[in-house]
């Protein structure tokens, strides 16, 4: 019987160990497993590195794990936002690492490391600061850069539905970049707002595949970070 | 006259660009200054307008009160969907970028050289934390690249430019720059005005650029 539906975030979460590599899902707060994240600030694993478009806003969710100094090392796009300064203050401090990606090339690499391509070449930041230490190949006489694939111990997701079987849809722009991060972490958990039988969920309509997903988290009610940070919430 | 009073207002090199995207296209636009074409886009056209995170056919914001903090834009603010519109993950999204499918993609400037270079994405300051987002994927793999941008920056320094001094967004990817004072293509032989705004001379704009400046204006 395949059933990979847990108790609670906290048992989801509990297996994640120091010096792991965590895909967290989100573009802002779309799609942020907030609920997944602050079972994480709770189970304490450090020394963290964290895959993820942003770096958190306020002082709750991904800028909260990053505030506790659990992460020592972003993997990201774009770590600024207008209303947190937990990123900027650690970063200026030489406190945490941040490795810069543009967002296609964050998204392909994170695709092509579920998907089994070590490597692949991309036009994206040749003949830019971007471009520093990476092979360069010339391809129909444009220069591309040798990217890497990108993989994780751990990938936490948020969806709006999903089957015990862990076939997952999500909710408007809140999908992003979890199905990626579903088939690159070796293990998945996704929190769902709605746990349905399998047979729930139309298969035309799926689009994660349960075989990328190992653990799914019943969290009925998600809190949303522009909420949160409106009324100056902070986690813990 | 003060180069403030002079030439279009930000609105209007909005409504100027937007005068320029034909009917049918799929067009991306960068935060901030590009936002503000949507507002113009002519009536009897249709413009599918792709946002980085993941949708084909943004509407306008919502009512006060009835967005999803889960449909938002690049710029993270709450947006609509239009009838016909389309979610997407972000690799199939920048498939959409970089396998050159979209036709357009306006972006904000720091700088512009007359080779097409762009610079948008940092000042390479002490203490600025570098975010780079989607700019390099949509200016490698978009089919043409506008930049809409004030012609000089507020304390009067040009911000098109021979060579740029600010880190490179992408080299040579800027097909044409909308600004307060002229429209401008970049050309092999470097930036050339086709069109000036009201009211303003073609030695005005020369002289607020850093750059030769060719006039390809019809006669």
């Amino acid at each position: 019987m395949i059933d990979k539906r847990v108790g609670s975030p906290r048992e989801a979460v509990a297996g994640i160990g120091d010096g792991d590599t965590v895909m967290i899902g989100g573009f802002g707060e779309a799609g942020s497993p907030i609920e997944l994240i602050h079972a994480l600030i709770d189970h304490g694993a450090a020394n963290l590195t964290v895959i993820s478009n942003n770096s958190g806003s306020g002082e709750i969710g991904l800028a909260a794990l990053i505030r506790a100094g659990q992460v020592a090392k972003i993997v990201c796009s774009f770590p600024r936002s207008t209303n947190s300064t937990v990123f900027p203050d650690l970063f200026n401090a030489g406190r945490i690492q941040l490795e810069l990606v543009p967002q296609g090339t964050l998204a392909e690499r994170i695709r092509a490391g579920g998907a089994g391509i070590p490597a692949f070449y991309t036009p994206t930041a040749a003949g830019t600061d971007l471009e520093a230490g990476k092979e360069r190949r010339e391809f129909n006489g444009r220069p591309c850069l040798l990217e890497h694939a990108l993989v994780a111990d751990w990938s936490l997701i948020k969806a709006r539905t999903a089957d015990s079987h862990g076939n997952l849809v999500y909710n408007k722009t809140a999908r992003n970049f979890s199905p990626l991060m579903a088939m690159a972490g070796r293990n998945t958990v996704a929190q769902a707002s709605s746990v349905v039988k399998p047979g729930g969920l139309d298969p035309e309509a799926v689009i994660t595949p349960g075989i990328f997903v190992d653990h799914v988290v019943h969290v009925p009610n998600p809190q949303h970070e522009s909420e949160l940070v409106a009324r100056g919430a902070r986690y813990p | 006259m003060s180069p403030a009073a002079m030439g279009l207002t930000t609105r209007q090199v909005a409504r100027r660009a937007a005068q320029d995207i034909p009917d049918g296209s799929y067009v991306n636009l960068g935060i901030g200054l590009p936002e503000l074409i949507a507002l113009f886009i002519p009536d009897d056209r249709e413009i599918v307008l792709h946002i980085e995170n993941g949708l084909l056919g943004m509407g306008p914001s919502p009512e006060p009160g009835k967005g999803d903090p889960e449909l938002i834009n690049a710029g993270k603010k709450q947006v609509t969907t239009r009838p016909g519109a389309s979610y997407f993950h972000q690799a199939d999204s920048f498939a959409m970028i970089r396998g050159g499918h979209l036709d357009l993609s306006v972006l904000g400037a720091l700088e512009v050289a007359a080779n097409g270079d762009l610079a948008n994405w940092s000042t390479g300051g002490e203490g600025a934390i570098p975010a780079v987002g989607g700019a390099m994927d949509l200016v490698s793999g978009v089919k043409a690249v506008y930049v809409i941008t004030r012609h000089c920056t507020r304390d009067g320094t040009p911000k098109l430019v021979e060579r740029c001094s600010y880190p490179l967004t992408g080299a040579r990817v800027v097909d044409r720059v909308y600004t307060d004072l002229a429209v401008i293509d970049i050309t092999p032989n470097g930036f050339e005005v086709v069109e000036l705004s009201p009211g303003v001379s073609f030695d005005e704009v020369a002289a607020r650029t850093a750059a030769p400046l060719g006039d390809a204006r019809p006669a």
